[in-house]
């Protein structure tokens, strides 16, 4: 059974403990950053931020919504990182996280650019530097502790569990308050699915998530990776062939040469 | 002999500079990481390195299979004289794209972990060991110009060594290895698209595409001959050899071929995916879609296809230098501008990632012209000066 945790924007309260919790679990440096004129801060994930709340301000139908959403690793069914990682640094566990193993990366950081929520980050500015991202605190879960983030939210906005058992949680609130919710679990279906499942009362193009379709995206580049076998097989028959060809009438035609002259010779 | 050519020697001290230039930021990299020298960051993680020296060096690196492969397995002996200079620019080509990773990686020191820890769903996994396995069969279809010119040596001790063993173990595996290479580097060059397979809901629709190993490889092939043909062209300008003309125009009438079964593949996958239309909407990625078509693509193929072109040495050229500048501009697209950033980030190289290249390059030019001075590698084709010609060119 794979583990997955529900993110409630409707119970979110924007505290950040979560951001803090997970800097204190990871061992994290703080950025030193800019007042930008909002809550919402350090600005983007990076190397030392596996986890940050979003402040939407938005309007949706007439009304005016303030919604946090919080960002991390989604840890996907079929991780793009995973399929692109050469070394296979990264591992899609069976109970959930995409973990991390820094003593096989070798910084390429194809993980970073086939990543389609925009994920993992990098140490720019060291001379040996890692790919850094939320790792669903795997060493946690294996001691069945909660995630550092889940097990300091204030207000339960963070719930912890089996994957399907929370996309019945989520359907059973989304029911219990049509209202208060839009109809969409986000991370159910998205790219295959993802471990992070997210509910919201506006729908989630407003609140900066990617518009995803439901199939992997990984499908295209599987196919073509189970292509190079037959291609490789077929190129090399081909080009042998084709030499085999070409020197056969090569020699035929030499043959024929000689044969006229023979010819003409005994005549 | 290096002193009677007064022309050649202010490039190469231009060259020296650049790669002095480009130490530099090479050696800040190494100790400050790669945040300081370059303008990449999370948002963007792969940038100029990987678009030029990566994406375009392979694929300029083309000439290398497709001549190869043409003169060896297609057995027309009448571009013999231009194989090894392309095999050669080839190999130099990949040797450079190995420099540039142990540059664009993280941690360079572990590239061999590619070797010890394989994920064969990776595409990257297969262009690497495309990589390592093509530079070293390209060094090996090369080595004979080498023996050759070690068995020719001013140095008695050198010259008196066997050197006609290695060379005729080469020769007996002369046909298998290229094979190899044109099975290598059409996984390699289809390879490369394979990697950006992955970004479907990143990469602009223009250009993603189920079929972009495809297009990847069957747009190398078509640069292939236009890029020996730039560059026999100006190696024949600097060291003073002259090319037949049936050769130039020979490699240049294959060329609208190759480009006209990309162009229809490119407007028939648009079309069957219902994108045709984007072509026309979708300001402002159309802009870069037409140029890369429409420079590389469609100008070339008419080009090309007059004879009058054909027969001119400058025509050529620089029907060759537009086919190869479109590709550029194809690989730029696909790698960097029409791949959309994490949002709130911007990209523009730093002058120092730029140095880098071109550092590289110029190694690259310098060690041309060290093979061309000290080896055999255009023995063949020393034809008459012609003076009508060659104004046309300058």
């Amino acid at each position: 059974m794979s583990k997955a945790v529900l993110c409630d924007a409707n119970k979110c309260i924007g505290c950040r403990a979560c951001q803090i919790a997970c800097k204190q679990w990871n061992e994290l440096p703080g950025d030193e950053t800019t007042n930008r004129g909002t809550y919402e801060n350090p600005p983007q994930l990076s190397a030392h931020t596996f986890t940050k709340i979003r402040f939407n301000e938005l309007e949706n139908d007439g009304k005016f919504y303030w919604v946090f959403t919080k960002l991390q690793c989604m840890h996907c069914e079929h991780p793009a990182c995973v399929e692109a990682c050469i070394v296979g640094a990264l591992q899609k566990t069976e109970y959930g996280p995409v973990i991390y193993d820094d003593k096989k990366c070798i910084g390429c950081r194809y993980c970073m650019v086939a990543c389609p929520f925009g994920i993992p980050c990098f140490e720019w500015d060291t001379p040996i530097p890692w790919i850094r991202k939320c790792i669903f605190c795997a060493d946690r879960l294996s001691e069945g502790w909660e995630p550092a983030c889940v097990k300091t939210c204030p207000t339960d906005a963070l719930k912890l569990g089996e994957r399907e058992e929370l996309i019945v949680v989520a359907r059973e609130r989304i029911a219990a308050a049509p209202g208060k919710y839009v109809n969409h679990i986000y991370g159910e279906k998205e790219v295959g699915g993802t471990s992070w499942l997210y509910l919201s009362p506006v729908p989630f193009d407003k609140l900066g998530f990617p518009t995803l379709g439901s199939e992997p995206v990984t499908v295209n580049a599987a196919r073509a990776m189970g292509a190079v076998p037959p291609v490789l097989l077929g190129v090399a028959a081909a080009m042998a062939g084709i030499y085999w060809l070409t020197k056969r009438r090569q020699k035929l035609s030499q043959a024929k040469d000689s044969d006229k002259e023979e010819k003409g010779v005994t005549k | 002999m290096i002193a009677q050519k007064r022309a050649f020697p202010l490039g190469i001290s231009i060259l020296t500079l650049l790669v002095i230039l480009g130490l530099i930021p090479v050696i800040i990299r190494y100790l400050y990481g790669i945040g300081a020298v370059s303008n990449l960051s999370d948002g963007r993680p792969w940038g100029f390195w990987i678009s030029f020296d990566l994406y375009c060096g392979v694929a300029l690196a083309a000439g290398g299979f497709t001549l190869a492969g043409w003169v060896y397995l297609f057995n027309q002996e009448k571009y013999h004289a231009v194989a090894r200079p392309a095999i050669l620019t080839a190999f130099l080509g990949y040797t450079l794209v190995v420099l540039a990773l142990l540059i664009d990686l993280g941690q360079p020191w572990y590239i061999w972990h590619a070797i010890i820890y394989w994920n064969i769903h990776s595409p990257l996994f297969e262009v690497a060991i495309c990589v390592m396995t093509y530079t070293v069969v390209l060094a090996l279809e090369f080595s004979p110009a080498v023996f050759e010119g070690l068995s020719k040596s001013n140095l008695p001790v050198i010259r008196r060594f066997n050197w006609h063993v290695p060379l005729r173990v080469i020769r007996t595996i002369q046909i298998p290895l290229v094979i190899a290479g044109v099975v290598l580097s059409t996984l390699h060059q289809s390879s490369l698209g394979s990697m950006l397979l992955m970004m479907p809901e990143t990469l602009h629709p223009l250009w993603y595409t189920p079929i972009l190993p495809l297009l990847f490889l069957t747009l190398a092939i078509a640069v292939g001959p236009a890029m020996v043909i730039f560059e026999t062209t100006l190696s024949s300008k600097a060291f003073g050899h002259k090319l037949p003309m049936d050769i130039l125009s020979g490699l240049g009438r294959a060329i609208p071929y190759i480009l006209g079964i990309y162009l229809l593949l490119k407007l028939m996958d648009l079309t069957a995916r219902g994108d045709i239309g984007l072509i026309f909407s979708a300001y402002p990625q159309n802009l870069l879609w037409w140029g890369e078509i429409v420079v590389g693509v469609i100008i070339p193929i008419f080009l090309f296809s007059m004879p009058g072109v054909r027969q001119s040495r400058g025509g050529v050229f620089w029907s060759a230098a537009l086919v190869v500048i479109g590709l550029i501009f194809n690989r730029f697209n696909v790698s960097m501008l029409a791949l959309a950033m994490r949002p709130g980030f911007t990209y523009f190289p730093h002058w120092m990632e730029v140095a880098i290249s071109a550092a590289l390059v110029a190694d690259a030019l310098l060690l041309i012209w060290l093979a061309y001075r000290l080896l055999p590698i255009t023995r063949h084709e020393e034809v008459a000066e012609d003076a009508a010609i060659e104004s046309t060119l300058s």
